[in-house]
């Protein structure tokens, strides 16, 4: 029988008649990397640390490869957190620190200092093992606090805001180790973030959360391209949310005053997405009768891609545009009048 | 610029030394002198120093005072007894404390608030009447007995005072704030989250907290040990309210040997003894305590 590797069912939880989570419920596979994203105060970190153990949920239930873990005591539960701010031990040197958790565990003493060595190795501490935490580096501590996780061999590896106390250039490279550690152990990992970049680069699946309820559930093509609803659509990257008509069975998009012709289900939809990299806008040479004219109010030049902010009778809205697509000559600028033009598939039609 | 910066800096670190010299230096040094002056009657009651007479200058110094107090067993007991009084006070302290200042460094900020104004409010009061305080509930006739016989645990009142528990009990309530404050300093600086990581690691209660909330607050354990044991060694006021015969503490003796006595050098003797057997063990243990906390930094 199927089974999922983690189960959360109907948690709920409550801080003094404040609701933390409502009724939630969630699969997790094994060896995936599952992201918990929301902004703060939607209650993905009381969710962790209740798998983790250090908050028992009001209501509900979690359960780990079918065993029910919701009164297991922290020190018990086959899992490990790294925290925000790693939470190092700071009387005890690097390898003290990568071992506490070995000493916890009834092994020998050539055991724990082979499986130390093991993951110095791996995470490329070697050289630091007698160093204090406070005489290593922001990247070197988040490194042992991972290292101190994954000593214990742990079935899952919870991660809370892992790259949110390094600098931006080291979170770009942390991250891709992290996916190749991950991918290397094959350990299950549930990351917590507020960073839709980050978590939308590093994970198989990810659940939208907001206000202590999960929202969607999906992997990151999934959320971007086909996000429930308008909350999640301007969560993840940027929309342009255009209103749906339904005129004598004609789709129309109000603020473009644009038919949809080639639609099969014409049922009734009242909003719809078009991601900016989806809308392309040219300049208009010469006066044509084509209604999709719109006047540029900003350009932003990013280097790969520009940002161009459209207005359209008044409605507003993005293009991004690849900076290879665009010809030199058509240089687009303030106030020029462009034509725009998109493909009826990347219309994606929602109600909310 | 610089220059005026050191001057400032010069006196605003210089006069505190200013008054530590002043007002306990000196006064150390005269007792120190009137312990190796040869005990005499009259007013003052012991012989000066250095005299001068048809023989010339004489000097009158003796160490008999010190000879004497180190031969009679009697003061040797009494210093025991004032050790052992400091060392089962602090124990007290640091166990009844602990927790507390835990309690209280990881209470809400608002609740955090008013719980150390609890701790400090005492201190409002002055110490003596706190102390008397203890006396009227502890004796004969007093509240606690009163309540005991009232309810019928005791037929007769049992007597707690004037014993060398009520000592202790009074002790350990007059010190208790100066253990719990500087615990306090260092608990409420502790990150929580510490606990949380050695729990998930695998660590039971009991476990995390002799390896992670110990030594992290060693510190502060330090710091209330001293503030509690050193008074307490010289404490005079309480064993004299609460305590009875049974036991002599060293303060006391000192106060005897001054004013009932009037043997000033011997009772200079006594405190300069106390002293020295005092402040080294604690500076060694100073520099010890400092070499090991620079290690871990």
């Amino acid at each position: 029988m199927y089974e999922p590797f983690l189960q959360i069912i109907d948690v709920s939880k409550r801080f003094d008649n404040v609701v933390a989570l409502d009724k939630v419920n969630l699969k997790i596979e094994k060896s995936e990397i599952f992201s918990l994203l929301g902004s703060s105060g939607c209650g993905k970190s009381t969710l962790l640390r209740i798998i983790a153990g250090f908050e028992k949920p009001d209501e509900g239930r979690i359960l780990l490869e079918g065993k029910d873990i919701t009164k297991l005591p922290p020190y018990v539960r086959p899992l490990n957190i790294m925290f925000q701010n790693y939470a190092l031990f700071p009387h005890l040197n690097v390898t003290n620190n990568i071992q506490f958790g070995l000493k916890e565990e009834k092994i020998s003493k050539e055991e724990i200092n082979h499986r130390v060595n093991e993951i110095l190795n791996l995470l490329e501490l070697n050289g630091l093992e007698k160093r204090k935490i406070n005489e290593i580096s922001g990247g070197q501590q988040q490194r042992v606090a991972l290292a101190r996780c994954l000593v214990k061999k742990p079935k899952l590896l919870l991660l809370d805001e892992p790259l949110a106390a390094l600098d931006k250039q080291l979170r770009v490279q942390t991250q891709f180790e992290l996916v190749n550690l991950q991918y290397k152990l094959g350990i299950t990992f549930i990351i917590v973030t507020h960073d839709q970049e980050e978590a939308m680069s590093l994970s198989d699946r990810m659940a939208i959360m907001k206000n202590g309820e999960i929202l969607q559930v999906g992997n990151p093509v999934e959320i971007y391209e086909k996000p429930k609803d308008k909350y999640i659509a301007n969560f993840i990257g940027t929309a342009n949310i255009f209103n749906v008509v339904n005129e004598n069975n004609q789709i129309i998009i109000k603020e473009l005053n644009y038919e949809v012709k080639n639609i099969n289900n014409k049922e009734n939809y009242f909003k719809c997405l078009i991601r900016p990299e989806k809308i392309s806008v040219k300049k208009l040479e010469n006066q044509s009768n084509n209604l999709n004219i719109g006047v540029v109010k900003e350009v932003a030049y990013l280097g790969s891609y520009t940002k161009y902010l459209i207005d359209v009778n008044g409605f507003e809205f993005y293009s991004f545009m690849q900076n290879s697509l665009v010809s030199d000559n058509l240089q687009i600028k303030w106030d020029d009048k462009v034509q725009i033009s998109f493909n009826e598939t990347s219309i994606y039609f929602f109600n909310d | 610029m610089i220059k005026n910066l050191k001057k400032q800096n010069f006196w605003f670190v210089f006069t505190p030394y200013l008054w530590l010299v002043l007002f306990f230096f000196v006064p150390l040094a005269l007792i120190f002198k009137i312990s190796i002056s040869v005990s005499e009657w009259g007013m003052p009651p012991y012989r000066d120093l250095f005299s001068l007479s048809e023989n010339g200058l004489e000097i009158n110094s003796t160490l008999g005072n010190y000879l004497f107090i180190f031969s009679d067993p009697f003061y040797i007991r009494s210093y025991l007894n004032s050790l052992s009084l400091a060392f089962t006070s602090t124990v007290l302290c640091l166990l009844i404390g602990y927790p507390i200042a835990f309690y209280v460094a990881k209470s809400k900020t608002s609740i955090r608030n008013i719980l150390l104004i609890m701790l400090i409010i005492p201190f409002w009061s002055s110490f003596l009447l706190r102390v008397y305080a203890w006396k009227v509930l502890l004796q004969g006739s007093g509240i606690i007995n009163s309540i005991l016989i009232h309810i019928g645990l005791i037929s007769e009142p049992i007597s707690m005072l004037h014993n060398h528990y009520a000592v202790i009990l009074g002790v350990v309530y007059t010190y208790l704030p100066f253990m719990i404050l500087p615990l306090y300093g260092y608990l409420v600086k502790f990150d929580l989250n510490l606990i949380d990581a050695s729990n998930d690691l695998g660590a039971k209660p009991l476990n995390t907290f002799v390896k992670v909330i110990l030594p992290l607050s060693l510190p502060g354990i330090v710091a209330g040990s001293m503030l509690v044991f050193i008074p307490v060694v010289g404490e005079y006021i309480i064993p004299e309210m609460l305590g009875g015969s049974d036991k002599l503490y060293f303060g006391k003796i000192i106060w005897d040997e001054f004013f009932v006595n009037r043997d000033w050098p011997i009772a200079s003797a006594l405190a300069m003894s106390g002293i020295v057997i005092l402040v080294f063990p604690i500076i060694i243990f100073q520099l010890m305590y400092a070499k090991y906390n620079f290690k871990n930094e």
